[in-house]
């Protein structure tokens, strides 16, 4: 395959993804002076980051001077149902305002509070008001804050790139191959250290909140470069998602709409929450949310389209313009929905995922030396469930320590690892496979099976009997995927695209199986019908895949490194406290709903 | 089910032709819905950028029966279902593939405005009032539909005069921001080419985001070029004072 044409570029680091996590990370490696590419599979500035609404948690206590890390750090790993790597939890939390403040330094414009400072507001899990915020745009503030600090550092960015193959040089790593989308060509990068930051997995799901981008490709490359793959159970299920028209199905309607007063009823007028926990009510966890809306939906109490209803129209219809201009156009415009008038109808939607790659939590490196990740596709942070605005801290903080990392490796290395030509040519064949086979079936067609299974079989409930036909299903699909044909040519080819991101899904979707499977107890996101209690054994272990020698998948339960003492001390005394901050919670909701 | 007839545009930089496609319409369909459809059973290789389908990445703006628009906020419902549906891709731009165009002139331009400069030993507090104004131009998704629509470029191919809208109201951004120090009012009058504008506003109409492009940032802007260029008091006045 010598005669396909590619072209080498070099870097001494490679960014792989350009959301929050990727840029902070290239920002920061950037900043050590060393040679930095970075990879984006859509245009600069269009990946998921944009579409985070409704803040980024940080501990400031500009609106209530009590909160502190130790309360971030509490509630974390309480909403993560202590399934959190504590370390990377505590590093978060201790972080999370510092990084705000400095994109702040960078030019981002949050909202203000009346004497000036960082307006915040409450969320669900969180016991204070700490998520700083603009308007319901908080992602795009982010990324394109985050986007022109990257632009003016003079990153070499590598636009409409994707990734196919991280190459190695024996145990390390030593650099990636791809296309650009527009013109199909191939390119071989040469790096000393590779960061993943490539987002989420929404799209092996029918109904998920998630662009086209989301299809696990960090998880994916980490896996078979010889990485492991943290709690890929867990996966979210944001309870508010649009439900009509189909073709909004899944698009997110921000929890910022309940954080402002919104009402969550069924069609019988009850307000839902009062059942499942009465005392958060509509600002609980989201997994305890989702799982409500869907019970209500089942039992025959959801609205026509399939949902609940979430209703601010009982509020001042400039106040809803004002706090949540986003949320208001998306319903004018794609339903037809006047939400100053009338209520929304909502239900569960795929939206992210706390499992990815097990990374050491100081350094995020894998096991594979030079492969660093962060953000969504790194594991380990959120646990068994992800606090709403701990997402946007998170690409933040570990965006920044994935750069630290990936400078203090490549300072660290004696000699350049070399690239090896067959793993190149090997890459070249997989990609220009589909063009030549004879076949009738596109990845359109076996992606849209893949979908459907995975929301029936490993969804947000779960059973021994599901997850084995789902398991099944992905065996018979990862068959048919091998024989998927493309047609056309390789310039900007959507279908020839899809080939190669069925793989990742697939990967990605095989792992959320078997871990689910392995998992015998209900814990956060994590809900099996026919294991419906926690399980003390089962806290105190891990679930890890690996690609093993027979290039099958291998599930193990690893146990949990064991929390220092301070730690475990702050959540004592943090524990105490709780009941009566969450009664100032109610309280200051319930006067916000009036305003 | 009712069927709509689509025109949409395939081709290369080399040239292309309107291709019919039948879409099999559903409630609340928008024309980024159709386009998948052609994908999925007609045309896998048509090529489409989208990534959010929310209005909130401006990835998939395309000229929609000849109106720069968003693909995914396009309802069917608000067209005309006895006409055929035309979809090209943007004008402005060079075209790589079918409804993709080559938007990189935007990214150049982007590059040559000067970061955001905070006042030295500042408290960085700031009250919502100020910060308003600049937060209405933060709003751009950058789906370059401004740029297309706006005559300078699209009729008259400025591109190496004139940086367009976008980029107007990112400088804007950055001026108005209350703790900017930065002085960017000699690019806007030299890089950017603001005197290209002549407000005729078509910007403002296609902005999904509803931006008032125009009348909050560029004439404020004009008013600053002039001020500093052709105000011969104020002139005297920096000269003696030797302010920016």
């Amino acid at each position: 395959m010598a005669t396909v044409d590619y072209e080498t570029h070099e870097h001494d680091v490679l960014v792989i993804g350009s959301g929050g996590a990727g840029l902070r990370a290239a920002i920061e490696a950037s900043a050590s002076g060393l040679s930095v590419g970075l990879v984006c599979k859509s245009l600069l500035g269009k990946a998921h980051t944009v579409m985070a609404e409704g803040g980024v948690a940080a501990a400031m206590g500009t609106c209530d001077q009590d909160d502190s890390w130790q309360t971030h750090f509490y509630d974390t790993m309480n909403g993560g149902k202590m399934m959190n790597s504590w370390r990377m939890a505590q590093l978060h939390a201790q972080q999370a305002a510092d990084r705000v403040r400095e994109l702040q330094e960078w030019g981002a414009l949050f909202d203000r509070t009346p004497s000036g400072d960082f307006l915040q507001r409450d969320f669900g899990g969180h016991q204070f008001r700490r998520l700083c915020h603009v308007g319901d745009r908080t992602g795009l503030e982010m990324i394109r804050t985050l986007q022109d600090k990257g632009v003016h550092l003079g990153i070499e960015v590598y636009m409409e790139c994707a990734i196919t193959r991280l190459l190695k040089d024996g145990d390390q790593i030593a650099g990636a191959f791809g296309y650009f989308r527009p013109d199909g060509r191939f390119i071989v990068f040469r790096a000393k250290a590779i960061i993943l930051a490539c987002g989420g997995i929404g799209r092996s799901y029918k109904v998920t909140s998630n662009s086209w981008e989301c299809t696990g490709d960090g998880h994916a490359l980490a896996y078979e470069a010889g990485a492991e793959l943290l709690d890929m159970e867990f996966v979210q299920f944001h309870p508010t998602g649009m439900v009509w028209p189909p073709g909004v199905e899944g698009l997110l309607v921000t929890e910022a709409v309940r954080g402002e007063g919104g009402k969550l009823t069924n069609n019988k007028g009850e307000r839902i929450m009062s059942k499942y926990d009465p005392d958060r009510m509509e600002l609980s966890t989201r997994d305890v949310v989702a799982r409500a809306i869907y019970t209500e939906v089942k039992e025959g109490r959801g609205t026509p389209h399939g949902g609940c209803y979430l209703d601010v129209s009982y509020k001042n219809p400039a106040t809803v313009i004002r706090k949540l201009p986003s949320m208001y156009h998306q319903f004018k415009e794609l339903a037809n929905v006047d939400i100053t008038k009338q209520a929304m109808e909502v239900g569960p939607t795929t939206h992210y995922v706390m499992g990815g790659v097990r990374v050491n939590p100081d350094t995020q490196q894998s096991r594979v030396p030079g492969l660093f990740a962060a953000g969504e596709c790194a594991g380990g942070m959120h646990g068994g469930n992800r606090l709403g605005g701990n997402s946007l801290s998170d690409l933040l903080v570990f965006g920044r320590l994935a750069g630290i990392g990936a400078v203090d490796f490549v300072k660290g290395l004696k000699k350049q690892p070399s690239l090896d030509q067959a793993q190149v040519d090997d890459a070249v064949v997989e990609m220009t496979a589909p063009f030549e086979r004879e076949g009738a079936e596109t990845a359109y067609d076996v992606h849209a099976d893949l979908q459907v299974s995975m929301q029936h079989n490993v969804g947000i409930f779960r059973t021994e009997a599901d997850l084995a036909v789902g398991i099944e299903n992905i065996g018979k699909l990862n068959e048919r995927a091998k024989k998927v044909v493309a047609k056309g040519g390789r310039a900007f080819n959507p279908g020839w695209h899809l080939t190669r991101e069925l793989k990742n899904m697939l990967i990605v979707s095989e792992s959320i199986a078997l871990s689910a499977q392995q998992r015998k107890e209900s814990r956060a996101s994590h809900s099996r019908l026919d294991y419906t209690e926690f399980d003390p054994e089962w806290a105190k272990v891990n679930s890890v895949v690996h690609k093993g020698p027979d290039g099958k998948m291998v599930i193990e339960a690893v146990a949990k490194d064991p929390m220092p003492e301070e730690l475990t001390k702050i959540l004592a005394e943090q524990k105490e406290l709780q009941p009566q901050r969450e009664l100032n919670k109610k309280e200051r909701l319930a006067k916000a709903a009036k305003e | 089910m009712p069927e709509v007839n689509f025109k949409v545009f395939r081709g290369n930089s080399e040239g292309g032709e309107e291709v019919d496609y039948k879409v099999e319409v559903t409630e609340g369909m928008v024309v980024l819905d159709a386009m998948f459809q052609i994908q999925q059973t007609k045309a896998p290789d048509l090529a489409i950028r989208w990534n959010c389908k929310a209005a909130k990445c401006g990835s998939c703006s395309a000229e929609i029966n000849g109106k720069p628009s968003l693909m995914c906020k396009t309802r069917l419902d608000t067209l005309d279902p006895s006409k055929p549906v035309t979809v090209r891709p943007m004008r402005a731009f060079p075209i790589i593939k079918d409804l993709v165009t080559d938007v990189s002139f935007n990214y150049r331009v982007n590059k040559t405005i000067p970061p955001f400069k905070p006042k030295p030993g500042t408290d960085w507090k700031m009250l919502q009032e100020d910060v308003d104004r600049a937060q209405e131009f933060r709003k751009c998704i950058e789906c370059f539909l401004c740029q297309d629509t706006c005559h300078v470029l699209r009729d008259h191919a400025k591109h190496e005069q004139f940086g367009g809208p976008r980029w107007l109201i990112r400088a804007a951004s950055l001026e108005m921001h209350p703790l900017d120090v930065e002085d960017r009012i000699p690019m806007i009058r030299e890089k950017l080419g603001i005197g290209f504008c002549n407000i005729t506003k078509c910007c403002t109409e296609v902005c999904p985001e509803e931006i008032h492009i125009t009348d909050n940032a560029i004439i404020p802007l004009k008013e600053r070029v002039v001020d500093r260029y052709y105000d011969p008091i104020g002139k005297l006045i920096r000269i003696f004072t030797g302010n920016k």
